[in-house]
């Protein structure tokens, strides 16, 4: 049976791993390379690193991050930030990832999608999508809308419209962080997960607000996910991907085991 | 030495870093001369049947076809072994090798979503030496729309939506759907075994 997918990420600045809540307060977490590794040992599905490092100087650093990272990584490893062209993203696939995560770079020129999918395959491009309710609208979920610049900027579109429009244009999957739940701890936001699953044919990655065994059920159930994403969780100790699936397991919910 | 071949399809770089980790010799080829004095061949693949096109234009499917005549060990992976069938709805007018003589089909779009992502099991089907030490049921990482129907080569099935190949094998030539260098201990272990099939 196919399995639900426990993703680790790892967010790095200047080559380090960092943590952020709801998008600041930045707090050391360690090495990528290190941590990667970590985590696929302890049962990881995936792994998800994304740089968040806004200097030009800083491109070189992560390529080679990614490659000491993707070294002796043998589960999917998926890169992301400041990946703006074609050459930017082969740069990255050349130093090992397997996947590139778009944001920002997308939704500025959508083409890119299909470019990086006519040379690599679709299943190697990841729309990343961050999301916040629009608390206004009448319907706050299938309203919210897509937010640019760690959250500032409204990009003037609607979540769902424009995970579909991503889906016609070649990506192979949706990372949906919801800028409510990120760095809460209080749960995914399942409601606007299962509204962006059921209306694309392409899995669903939930981001942002994982706290307990609790919230990666819901998310799995209620949530429509096909994969979950959490980074905080994982590096302060406070549970393995394996015990995380073990106890997810016990309640039916299908996961690579032993891992 | 395993030569591991380069067609522009998708990246090379995780099958060959997969193959060094587990100490193999790798060599890249890009053109048919160098697969002629092949001893070992790897036939990666990610992304577009189309792209088995190169294949042709650049007389590889010739040579790998010489290869494999003279029982040179092959492994493809994922739409390196969607190639070894007779073709692909996905490119109708591309052949494949034609090694085995299906068709290779999209999955129904009616009931999951397609393409097929993730870690998905590995069921038994026959005995091979491609799956020794590996127990029916284990995990492997799965990307991909397009699979080849069970025949009585298939050695390994998978199940999404209905049961598809997810490994195959007669005599030295081998096909995996799922991508052997991203399924951690368990797809190292089935790499491991192609090598020591083929002592390259």
């Amino acid at each position: 049976m196919l399995t639900r997918r426990i993703i680790a990420c790892l967010d790095v600045r200047d080559g380090r791993v960092v943590k952020g809540v709801q998008f600041v307060d930045i707090i050391d977490a360690g090495d990528p390379a290190e941590l990667a590794q970590r985590h696929a040992a302890g049962g990881a599905d995936e792994i998800v690193l994304l740089d968040i490092t806004a200097s030009h100087e800083g491109r070189a650093t992560l390529l080679e991050t990614v490659r000491r990272t993707a070294e002796q990584l043998f589960i999917p490893f998926t890169v992301g930030g400041g990946i703006r062209t074609l050459n930017d993203a082969s740069a990255v696939f050349d130093a090992g990832a397997d996947k590139v995560s778009l944001n920002s770079a997308a939704l500025q020129t959508p083409e890119l999608i299909t470019a990086i999918g006519a040379e690599y395959g679709s299943q190697a491009v990841v729309v990343a999508i961050d999301a916040r309710r629009d608390v206004q609208a009448e319907d706050a979920v299938r309203s919210a809308r897509v937010f640019t610049h760690g959250g500032r900027r409204d990009a003037g579109r609607t979540v769902v419209e424009w995970a579909c429009e991503a889906e016609r244009r070649g990506a192979g999957e949706i990372l949906l962080t919801s800028m409510d739940a990120d760095g809460t701890r209080a749960g995914f936001d399942c409601e606007l997960t299962a509204e962006v699953s059921r209306a694309v044919n392409i899995p669903v990655i939930a981001s942002g607000g994982a706290g307990s065994i609790d919230h990666f059920a819901d998310v799995f159930t209620a949530g429509c996910a096909d994969a979950a994403l959490a980074a905080s969780i994982f590096h302060f100790g406070v549970s393995s991907a394996r015990s995380l699936k073990e106890q997810l397991a016990a309640r039916q919910i299908p996961v690579r085991l032993p891992c | 030495m395993v030569t591991v071949v380069d067609y522009k399809a998708g990246n090379l770089t995780s099958v060959v870093k997969a193959l060094r980790f587990l100490k193999a010799e790798v060599s890249v080829a890009t053109h048919a001369d160098t697969l002629e004095t092949a001893t070992c061949i790897v036939l990666p693949g990610v992304g577009h049947f189309a792209a088995t096109a190169r294949l042709d234009q650049s007389g590889m499917t010739q040579a790998i076809r010489k290869a494999i005549a003279r029982g040179v060990p092959f492994l493809g992976i994922c739409v390196g072994m969607q190639w070894l069938f007779a073709g692909s709805s996905e490119a109708p007018h591309q052949p494949g090798l034609g090694y085995f003589s299906q068709q290779v089909t999209r999955f129904p779009s009616n009931q999951e979503k397609v393409p097929h992502v993730g870690w998905n099991q590995l069921e038994f089907a026959a005995d091979s030496p491609l799956l020794q030490g590996i127990s029916s049921g284990e995990h492997a990482y799965f990307t991909h729309a397009w699979r080849a129907p069970v025949t009585h080569q298939t050695i390994a099935t998978t199940r999404y939506i209905e049961p598809f190949a997810a490994a195959c094998q007669h005599r030295r030539v081998c096909g995996v759907q799922f991508h052997p260098e991203k399924s951690s201990t368990t797809g190292l272990k089935i790499l491991g075994n192609f090598l020591e099939m083929s002592t390259c």
